[in-house]
């Protein structure tokens, strides 16, 4: 073998056509690995599991009118409070926006480093994380379980396993717990729990996310993420050349062999390869995959096989970085002598941030314009006008104002667009301003009235003329119109 | 055993129905345990709610089942709940005056709302879903009212009705002039032009109004209960024929078939069928639709 030959990965044996369609699941258990992307992990994993489980305890003070939880989705009331956010039902659009945004990110991160999401952010990855931490925990690592399951007493057996999944029962309950809170102010919920008080629907929500969680990062794990999601699919459609992913270096871990025999070759002077064929980098990861016959749809990119890799070249004095972030690319252009390129800026990137600054830009700019108050209006359809005793023509409208503010305020109701129009409000109005009927609506409230067009006016034959109406705050000013039509015969 | 033996599949080591289609074989695997233990459940479940439960049609009735549920009760019990949940507002509704629920903005609501329901259940058949009405029947959205279009007055109606069997019904009683021969037919054209001519209609072609006759005739025989001005008596309930709305159509033939035939429109008590609060919203409702006075 001489230097010029270029260095190929070893692939993945060839498909058997004839080998049933159905795999028998494999159950994986992990090893606990140490090493920057574990740090990296545990950290993201107290902060998104804290923000989690924290959050609706959050005070957010928004005067006497409105709830004090920072972040509360109060269905009973049709409100999605977020901090200084208030979100009303029909301003659903925000959330398509944030959904929109989310998806932008995804690309981005897929396109700068690949599957950034799956490996250190996806729910499923983050609780599965725990599960098996908390199971290694319990059971010891699994070299330890195997010796275990030879030696330990039966006795024993069963101990570790009710602990186990007592614990993991506890983490999934705590889960669906944290999740109702969302939904109502969090601590008189968490009281209403445990008093037994509590609506029936938060126990059963809490009961069926406790037996989601249970089930899908206690026993579905990986197989959620090669089978279930459909992230994977559509990422391995996005991605590119230039993003970085968890890759095996095979330029300079091929031709792999044990610590031994590759030493033995290099000091004959024979090239070898960095890779000793420990297999540190399957036991460590928590989908079971091998690294080193490339990127895979079961790879979720967590880099444990990284810091796996890394401590083994540590102790048998090789560089670290034989699994690193890099391309695929990069490993064909070391071996034509070329050096690595890292181009995070590039067509794809750019875009993605041009359209979240754009998306992003759109929201915050709809969010800091959009009003306090609101008026609907619809025409009476039965009938669609009336010919009163003097000969003059009315028309109905129910007309719906909306104060999105969390103090009561008074509206002036005008009309224009019919000649010699009168507007009468029905019900008991006590005041006017400027001859304009005034109504007071509720904090944070809508106020539903009917309104009266009547006018003397000779109109022409099937007329109907666009009519307006608006409504403006009494003591701000603030108005808001909406558009009708006035029908006559 | 042999015949058993041949029909294995290779792959899987799995035995075949013996079936073959293009090639393509059946394995014969059993039904998953858990899915047949399920299948038994059901039956299980379908027997005991077949004895538990109303289930069977008989030939006059259906078997009732030992734990005697009727969707009858339950209908009882949802609604026994809604009276429940309207509670409080609908004891305001009881004790609240007319004018007062005209005064507050939630009763308002919630007397419309209430009355909207209880309109289009009972009186939609004649006045129509928008109490647009129709010849003969009111238009309730307007301003013109031959028993009075106050609170009161309306509330009064819906009560006793009109020319109802209800002692204290609305009874007006316009006669049959021409059928009765009371007058004779000129003169009842007569006063028909007249009375068209009291809110300016205009006279069809070809008809010479002998207006001053017309006007004889009125004051000797209409004036009686629709004023000498012939803007009606809402306590006969006389309609105003002054005004430009017409129970009864404004053409020359239908003023004519009024006077010769008479009119006596007849809408029902409600007081005994329906309960206060419901004839309370009733009202409310009506009065909102924007002819109350």
């Amino acid at each position: 073998m001489n230097m010029a030959t270029k260095v190929e990965r070893l692939e993945e044996p060839e498909y058997d056509d004839d080998a049933p369609l159905y795999e028998a699941r494999r159950k994986i258990y992990p090893i606990a690995v140490h090493g920057t992307f574990r740090r990296i992990k545990w950290a993201l994993l107290i902060v998104t599991l804290g923000i989690y489980y924290l959050l609706p305890f959050l005070r957010w003070d928004r005067g006497p009118n409105a709830p004090s939880q920072a972040v509360l989705v109060d269905l009973a009331n049709g409100r999605f409070y977020f901090f200084f956010i208030e979100i009303w039902p029909q301003e659903i659009y925000y959330v398509t926006g944030l959904l929109i945004l989310a998806a932008l990110v995804l690309f981005l991160m897929n396109a700068v480093a690949g599957r950034l999401w799956c490996g250190y952010l996806c729910p499923q990855t983050v609780w599965t994380d725990l599960f098996q931490a908390i199971e290694r925990m319990v059971e010891g690592d699994p070299r330890e379980r195997r010796e275990k399951l030879k030696t330990a007493s039966r006795t024993q057996r069963v101990f570790e396993a009710a602990a186990k999944h007592t614990l993991w029962l506890m983490v999934a309950w705590w889960t669906g717990g944290a999740w109702v809170l969302y939904f109502a102010d969090a601590p008189t919920l968490v009281w209403e729990l445990f008093t037994g008080t509590a609506p029936l629907v938060a126990y059963l929500w809490i009961a069926i996310l406790t037996f989601t969680t249970y089930v899908l990062a206690g026993h579905m794990r990986e197989q959620v993420c090669t089978y279930m999601c459909p992230w994977p699919r559509i990422q391995a459609a996005l991605t590119d050349e230039y993003a970085f992913n968890v890759t095996y270096r095979y330029d300079r871990g091929e031709p792999r062999g044990s610590f031994k025999k590759s030493e033995a070759l290099r000091a004959a002077g024979v090239p070898s390869g960095d890779c000793i064929d420990c297999k540190q980098c399957v036991a460590a990861c928590p989908t079971g995959v091998d690294i080193r016959l490339g990127s895979q749809l079961a790879c979720i990119q967590c880099g444990l096989c990284i810091d796996a890799c890394d401590t083994v070249m540590n102790k048998v004095g090789r560089p670290a970085g034989l699994i690193a972030y890099d391309t695929e690319m990069n490993v064909e252009r070391r071996q034509q002598g070329l050096a690595p390129v890292a181009k995070v800026f590039r067509a794809r990137t750019l875009l993605y941030a041009g359209l979240i600054v754009v998306v992003g830009g759109i929201m915050v700019a709809t969010l800091a314009m959009r009003g306090s108050e609101g008026v609907s209006v619809i025409h009476d359809r039965n009938p669609l006008f009336v010919r009163l005793s003097d000969g003059s023509l009315r028309n109905a409208y129910t007309l719906r104002i909306v104060n999105k503010q969390s103090l009561p305020r008074r509206f002036a109701i005008a009309v224009d667009g019919v000649p010699e129009a009168q507007l009468e409000v029905v019900g008991g109005i006590s005041e006017t301003e400027n001859g304009h009927p005034v109504v007071e609506v509720g904090p944070d409230q809508t106020y539903e009235l009917r309104a009266l067009v009547s006018t003397s006016a000779k109109l022409p034959a099937s007329a109907s003329l666009p009519v307006t109406f608006s409504v403006t705050d009494v003591i701000g000013g603030e108005t808001t119109t909406a558009p009708d039509h006035f029908k006559g015969p | 055993m042999a015949e058993h033996q041949k029909n294995v599949d290779a792959v899987t080591g799995v035995s075949t129905t013996g079936h073959e289609w293009d090639g393509i074989r059946e394995l014969n695997n059993p039904l998953p345990r858990w899915w047949l233990w399920t299948f038994y459940a059901c039956i299980v479940w379908a027997v005991v709610y077949w004895i538990a439960y109303p289930a069977w049609p008989l030939v006059s009735g259906y078997t009732s089942g030992v734990l005697g549920w009727k969707s009858r009760d339950a209908i009882e019990v949802q609604l026994a709940d809604l009276r429940t949940q309207r509670g409080a507002f609908a004891q305001k509704l009881q004790d609240a005056s007319l004018a007062e629920i005209e005064a507050s903005p939630e009763l308002l609501s919630f007397a419309r709302a209430q009355g909207r329901a209880a309109f289009g259940d009972n009186c939609a058949p004649c006045h129509g879903t928008g109490a647009a009405g129709s010849v003969g029947y009111p238009n309730l959205n307007d301003d013109d009212w031959m028993w009075g279009g106050s609170l009161e007055q309306i509330q009064q109606t819906l009560l006793h009705g009109i020319r109802s069997t209800d002692a204290d019904a609305h009874v007006g009683d316009m006669p049959a002039f021409g059928r009765d021969a009371m007058l004779p037919r000129p003169e009842i054209v007569a006063a028909a032009d007249y009375v068209r001519s009291l809110s300016n209609l205009p006279v069809p072609a070809g008809v010479t109004p002998d207006l001053a006759k017309g006007k004889e005739v009125f004051e000797a025989n209409c004036a009686a209960c629709h004023g000498a001005d012939g803007k009606g008596n809402i306590e006969l309930g006389a309609p105003n024929l002054t005004d430009g709305i017409w129970l009864y159509g404004s053409g020359r033939d239908a003023v004519i078939a009024s006077i010769t035939n008479g009119r006596a429109g007849i809408m029902p008590a409600w007081g005994g069928r329906l309960d206060p609060t419901t004839i309370k919203a009733l009202t409310v409702y009506v009065h909102a639709l924007g002819g109350g006075k």
